[in-house]
């Protein structure tokens, strides 16, 4: 492996959100990394933190939200450290995002030959003639028909689909290093899901771009991902390789989110393996054992004994389980 | 042979809007037998909500007719309708639109029992709602709770449970799963089936997860642009899918163990507008497998078996 220092760095970081009088740990000693031209998936339920850990990663957490431990190293800077005036250099830039919903992200008002062209002109110098011309070539790579006539319409004019790929065409338009996509493919339907996804990976391919991919969604995370992390509790319970974590998960809440979900072929189950009670409630913590333990199937003594730590277990993978890795199956 | 509990035949549903004319259900034929499961799937503007709001009354049909129990529904609204009222429920995907923010979960689900005839007696009421709460796996306390005090998954049990109260015999679930994390939506899948084995109830549940629609349905209708384009019994429809359609959208389901190796190609193309939709078959404009005569001529549901394909490629020899 050539080059392989990863381009994302996140080491031992902390978010608080403070909420009616109360701070909840709503990221809690997280570290991962994203490798050159590698896809990497946060996967977790609602409230587990991983889009709180995107939005610490690009520094746009809500106003009551706070980094309060870590680092997150881009190509080597720290961004939690860095004077906003030069995050704002970074984001956009070198890392640009796309989101769940792209109506929020694009203005109703602007063509969006121009909103595409937009980066190109602020952080490129582009004159605009220049940029809008990119921006064509842009909304034409990714995979938009008639951009030249596409780029002067409004975006309501376009469907959710169509406004996902400007979304991506805007989030390309300065060549970034990093795309933070937050359930990117969520509101979409299921055949123009398969689309971007396919889209996606073509972009990874011929430009080498990382992506950081945060969603509930573990047939995404199969088809689109390299490294998954699956988040729990705003703590990371496996990370692994992502076919050897689906195929072969090594902990308790990976094993039950599988089996939570309905098969596509082979045999039909009369019941699905639901996995009792609801996830915890931050702002209770720190906990005193494991975060999963209440609704693992596999509980024990020895979980109700500290929270475990989150420890290598061969072949890129690691897991927060005391569990002996054969017992959970 | 009897009559299903629910049989819906010519179905259209029109909207007048600024742009034009929506024909959102055009001509949609169904059944749902005692006890059965019917999914009704498919993308967004395919019109199966509209499906479903009209059989419960709450989206005027155009023409067509909705027999429930051999005879056909009275609109919503008239006296005629009432006695009906209790016998057909549906539940939603979001239960914050279901659930009054002002009343307490026991009030919510008291409220309908309130419409049966005769009325039940307040003490009687009281046990029912205990009762109900129980059956939906919620225990009699959360009777004095009040919706923001619920989790997303209990609130759609409360739902549930409300949708229950007057003892259907037909339940239309609206993406009622569909807001759910996956493991609380499991629950609630289980839920399901325990109260339909122990309540003989029927479902028509109205889903575009390919994977809630495998486990939880007997026989799938799948729908395109106001038209049913398959059904067919579930197993056979995955195991075997009949219309390009149904293929196309079961391989784009996101799979958990084949990472980028599709079998069959990503289905090119938007869906198009339910205001101008394509002539001659409606999928022609997307569809891997057209040919001449699918822009040209709109194909009839063909019967095979237990299945009916609206395409010419399964037009018999």
């Amino acid at each position: 492996m050539t080059d392989r220092s990863p381009l994302l760095e996140v080491s031992g970081l902390s978010t608080e959100l403070a909420t009616e009088g109360r701070t909840v740990r709503a990221v809690d000693s997280v570290s991962f990394s994203v490798g050159r031209g590698e896809i990497v998936g946060l996967v977790g339920e609602s409230g587990s933190g991983k889009s709180m850990t995107a939005l610490s990663v690009l520094r746009l957490l809500p106003a009551a939200g706070r980094i309060v431990a870590g680092r997150v190293l881009f190509d080597g800077t720290d961004l939690v450290t860095l004077p906003e005036e030069r995050m704002r250099a970074v984001r956009g830039r070198r890392i640009a995002m796309i989101f769940q919903d792209p109506m929020t992200s694009l203005n109703p008002y602007v063509r969006v030959g121009e909103q595409v062209a937009e980066g190109a002109v602020v952080h490129l110098g582009l004159s605009e003639a220049e940029a809008l011309k990119k921006a064509v070539s842009l909304l034409e790579q990714v995979g938009i028909p008639d951009p030249a006539e596409r780029a002067r319409q409004h975006p309501h004019e376009l469907s959710g689909g169509m406004r996902q790929r400007v979304m991506i065409a805007m989030a390309l338009a300065c060549d970034p290093e990093l795309l933070v996509a937050d359930e990117p493919t969520t509101a979409l339907d299921v055949t123009i899901q398969a689309q971007i996804l396919e889209l996606v990976r073509g972009l990874v391919k011929t430009r080498g771009l990382s992506v950081l991919v945060v969603t509930h969604d573990l047939g995404v995370v199969g088809e689109l991902t390299d490294r998954v992390l699956v988040m729990y509790a705003g703590r990371i319970l496996e990370s692994g390789p992502t076919g050897d974590v689906l195929a072969r998960p090594l902990h308790p809440y990976t094993l039950a989110l599988l089996r939570s979900m309905p098969a596509l072929g082979g045999p039909k189950a009369s019941r699905l393996s639901a996995i009792p009670g609801m996830p915890p409630r931050l702002d209770r913590g720190p906990f005193g054992e494991c975060a999963f333990a209440p609704r693992c199937a596999f509980v024990h003594d020895a979980c109700r004994r500290g929270d475990p730590a989150l420890v290598p277990a061969g072949s890129g993978r690691e897991r927060r389980c005391v569990l002996p890795e054969e017992d959970v199956r | 042979m009897t009559e299903p509990l629910l049989a819906v035949r010519a179905l259209v549903v029109r909207y007048e809007t600024e742009a034009g004319t929506v024909r959102a259900v055009d001509g949609v034929d169904l059944d749902v037998g005692v006890g059965e499961t019917l999914a009704l799937v498919g993308e967004s503007g395919c019109g199966k909500s509209t499906v479903a709001r009209a059989i419960v009354g709450i989206a005027p049909k155009t023409s067509g007719s909705i027999r429930f129990s051999g005879t056909e529904l009275p609109p919503l609204g008239t006296a005629r309708r009432r006695p009906f009222l209790p016998r057909l429920q549906m539940v939603f995907q979001d239960p914050d639109a279901s659930l009054d923010p002002r009343y307490t979960v026991g009030a919510s689900i008291d409220e309908p029992l309130q419409l049966a005839d005769p009325k039940p007696p307040r003490g009687e009421r009281t046990r029912r709602v205990a009762a109900l709460l129980e059956d939906v796996g919620l225990d009699e306390t959360f009777a004095v709770r009040y919706p923001h005090e619920l989790s997303g998954g209990q609130k759609q049990r409360v739902c549930l449970a409300r949708a229950l109260a007057t003892n259907p015999s037909l339940l239309v679930c609206d993406e009622a799963v569909s807001a759910l994390d996956v493991s609380i939506q499991a629950q609630i899948l289980n839920l399901l089936r325990e109260l339909q084995e122990r309540r003989g109830l029927a479902y028509l549940f109205i889903t575009h997860d390919l994977r809630v629609v495998r486990h939880v349905s007997d026989r799938v209708a799948v729908m395109y642009l106001g038209q049913i384009v398959e059904t067919a019994p579930t197993e056979e429809l995955f195991a075997s899918p009949a219309h390009p359609y149904t293929e196309a959208l079961l391989a784009a389901v996101p799979s958990l163990s084949k990472r980028g190796d599709r079998t069959l190609p990503v289905v090119r193309g938007e869906i198009p507008s339910p205001l101008r939709p394509p002539a001659g078959c409606r999928f022609h404009t997307r569809c891997p497998r057209a040919f001449d005569r699918c822009p040209r001529e709109s194909p009839p549901l063909y019967p095979k078996g237990p299945v009916e394909t609206r395409c010419f490629l399964a037009a018999p020899e």
